[in-house]
């Protein structure tokens, strides 16, 4: 599949040559699982399998919860607590799929940030990042569709404010909502699509992730230099490479072992850290929660949402100038998905020339800056909505459009980048032969 | 290398702070040292029964546990009653049963009833739904050691009576500093001495409350003991298979880094 000289798969025995013939899948597995590999990987390449092991442990899970779980109104929150009971390792199945979702995206979110730093979303690899763009949105959606289905108060209301974001949009708002509840509010026929949905797109997920898999390895992948590896002579392609089979599946199954016990132990000693108390009451469509709090993994986008009000003077021209269309709620609503999209349209924003932020010099501020923004979002969509978090929140999102709207393009312009190695080789024997004492990186 | 591990450990902060969501409670809830805290806790079966009466004599006046089988009291981590008791227990109880169309005695298959007041919650989830820890500094990792505090909001609850009581709209409200607006309406249930215990604890009333809060602990996450043996056995494999995929990785690794040393 790759690019990069290297042998390739030849049936040897009678029994492979007539597979093969017939339908090339020894060879296609042979290919992707052989496939050239930079040798100077780092520990954040390893996120890719985490990420694919969450994915199959979230439809493993989930298949088996859903042979127990009832979705209606009246009986999901006694259905999940039956398979809490009754159902032979219900708890624990119930407790993996909850927080197989967290690490889902506590997985993605470095992964993402990986690929920021390292430049991994420059040409030629856009199509791998817009992929992984919609992955991202398909797993928010997945993830947000899934939390109403325990049908607890936080599932309700947050369904009830996550879709009424759409009822923000003018002329059509009210009418697209409705059609998305299957009526006036959240009640049983939203639960049964949310349902429907829910177990839908992770295998729309699934035949993403192929096609993701399938284009980085076209392209091949980047690596922290963002050098590309030599491809004018097999030889000079091996110097930089190593095959994935054995050297990075062991290396990446090594992290996954250290990241799940890790796991393991937040599931088996503390699983509700990461959810809401106010989920273990049944939704009642009379009693609105204190704070109505999203999943943690939505919060720097909420804190976004809620970080344009009608006071921001941004907010009051676009008011102004559309004839009051662009309305706070409607503004607030762009905001949080044009945050999305700047992400996504990251690879004709940055500039640069140099792909890999480690020979950015100016690059490396702004980035850890804006790693450190969404950690402040995160905190402060947790907060409620008032000052100071309100202040905080618009610093934030103001920061977020800023970085990707005027400090990428015009950093590649200005900045003065280091030098980067010749080659993967280069930076391989740079990093372990001067220091051999270094620990494996 | 620093570098490298700063944004994983930023991205732990920030998942922690965005769990630490403020729930609703008044005063500040103190911690009270429960047999089943921490990874190695355990229920005390004699708390759990103590718990039990608590619940039976006083409780059930008003809140349900719809979502509790009767016969899980006898399950082991929990109360474990004997067979005979547990049969003898839902006897206590009247059950609609819709193909009689009558009601008539509980049996172990049951659930516990639901609330016979309209305004009482329903227990069975309680000590799961109220969080009375946060901390440190709002991350809510506390809860490792001490649990997420609903038990000990239970505690809280009944012991933080005042004696004040006021009327509004012809209800009376009782003050109570734990409660999040310093007013319910449930009276005081449990004054001490409430229950005559059968093994002949002590039952003044901070006992009597943490007797009943470990049960309703129990009631909300009965097979907790179970979940965190296999938390044990999970983590144990995880290091063990670590230990052993590092080792691997750094043979299939050695002779390309001692070629890059040599080259």
């Amino acid at each position: 599949m790759s690019g990069i000289p290297h042998d390739h798969y030849e049936p040897k025995t009678k029994a492979e040559k007539w597979v093969e013939s017939r339908l090339p899948i020894i060879g296609l597995i042979h290919g992707t699982i052989m496939i050239p590999t930079p040798k100077n990987l780092n520990w954040m390449w390893i996120w890719g399998i985490i990420l694919a092991f969450c994915l199959a442990l979230q439809i493993v899970t989930g298949i088996v919860l859903v042979m127990h779980y009832t979705p209606h109104v009246d009986l999901a929150f006694a259905s999940v607590e039956h398979i809490m009971r009754d159902v032979n390792g219900g708890y624990m199945l119930r407790y993996l799929h909850a927080n197989g979702a967290s690490l889902f995206f506590f997985a993605v979110y470095l992964h993402i940030f990986r690929g920021l730093y390292y430049g991994s979303y420059k040409a030629p690899r856009e199509i791998t990042w817009i992929i992984g763009m919609i992955i991202y949105l398909l797993m928010m959606a997945t993830g947000f569709m899934g939390y109403v289905l325990p049908w607890g108060q936080m599932s309700f209301w947050g369904a009830t404010v996550i879709t009424g974001l759409f009822g923000a949009i003018p002329f059509v708002g009210e009418a697209l909502q409705t059609w998305l509840l299957g009526g006036p509010a959240v009640d049983n026929a939203t639960l049964n699509r949310f349902f429907s949905l829910h177990y839908l797109l992770p295998f729309v997920i699934a035949g993403l992730v192929i096609v993701h898999i399938w284009a980085f390895h076209s392209t091949g992948n980047n690596n922290p230099t963002g050098v590309e590896v030599r491809r004018d002579s097999k030889a000079n392609a091996e110097k930089d490479t190593l095959p994935f089979w054995p050297y990075f599946v062991i290396k990446d199954l090594f992290a996954l072992a250290v990241v799940l016990a890790v796991f393991f132990a937040i599931v088996g000693f503390m699983p509700n850290f990461l959810g809401h108390p106010d989920n273990y009451t049944e939704a009642n469509p009379l009693a609105t929660p204190a704070h109505i709090v999203p999943e943690w993994y939505f919060l720097p986008f909420y804190a976004i949402l809620r970080a344009f009000t009608a006071d921001v003077w941004v907010v009051m021209f676009f008011d102004w100038i559309s004839g009051g269309i662009i309305d706070a709620k409607f503004f607030g609503v762009l905001a949080m998905f044009g945050a999305i999209i700047a992400m996504a349209l990251v690879p004709w924003l940055d500039t640069s020339r140099v792909r890999s932020g480690r020979y950015r010099p100016s690059f490396k501020y702004w980035f850890w800056l804006l790693a450190l923004d969404f950690m402040v979002l995160m905190w402060a969509g947790a907060m409620p909505a008032e000052p100071p978090y309100s202040i905080i929140s618009l610093i934030g999102a103001t920061y977020w459009f800023a970085y990707f709207f005027v400090i990428l393009p015009l950093l590649g312009l200005f900045e003065r980048p280091d030098t980067p190695p010749a080659t993967i080789e280069d930076d391989f024997k740079a990093h372990y032969g001067a220091k051999p004492s270094e620990p494996a990186e | 290398m620093i570098r490298k591990l700063t944004l994983p450990a930023l991205a732990a902060l920030g998942l922690m702070t965005g769990a630490a969501q403020a729930a609703e409670s008044g005063g500040h809830i103190h911690n009270v040292r429960f047999s089943f805290d921490g990874p190695f806790g355990s229920y005390d079966q004699q708390q759990l029964q103590r718990g039990l009466k608590i619940y039976t004599e006083v409780c059930s006046a008003c809140h349900g546990l719809r979502y509790v089988p009767i016969r899980t009291l006898g399950d082991p981590g929990g109360p474990e009653l004997p067979e005979d008791q547990v049969r003898a227990y839902a006897g206590n109880f009247e059950v609609f049963d819709p193909e009689l169309d009558d009601t008539r005695p509980a049996t172990p298959n049951d659930h516990f009833p639901k609330s016979s007041l309209p305004n009482a919650p329903d227990l069975s989830l309680m000590a799961k739904a109220r969080a009375g820890f946060h901390g440190p500094l709002g991350t809510g990792i506390n809860q490792l050691l001490f649990g997420i505090g609903g038990p000990e909001y239970i505690t809280a609850i009944l012991t933080s009576y005042t004696g004040k009581t006021r009327e509004q709209a012809g209800v009376t409200y009782y003050e109570n500093t734990a409660f999040s607006t310093g007013w319910i309406a449930m009276p005081p249930p449990l004054a001490g001495d409430d229950v005559e215990f059968d093994d002949g604890h002590s039952s003044e009333l901070h006992h009597e409350a943490e007797d009943v809060s470990a049960f309703l602990m129990w009631a909300a996450e009965p097979k907790m003991m179970g979940r965190k043996r296999a938390g044990f056995v999970a983590v144990t494999f995880l290091i063990l298979l670590s230990v052993l995929l590092y080792l691997t990785n750094k043979r299939i690794w050695k002779p390309v880094k001692k070629a890059a040393k040599e080259a």
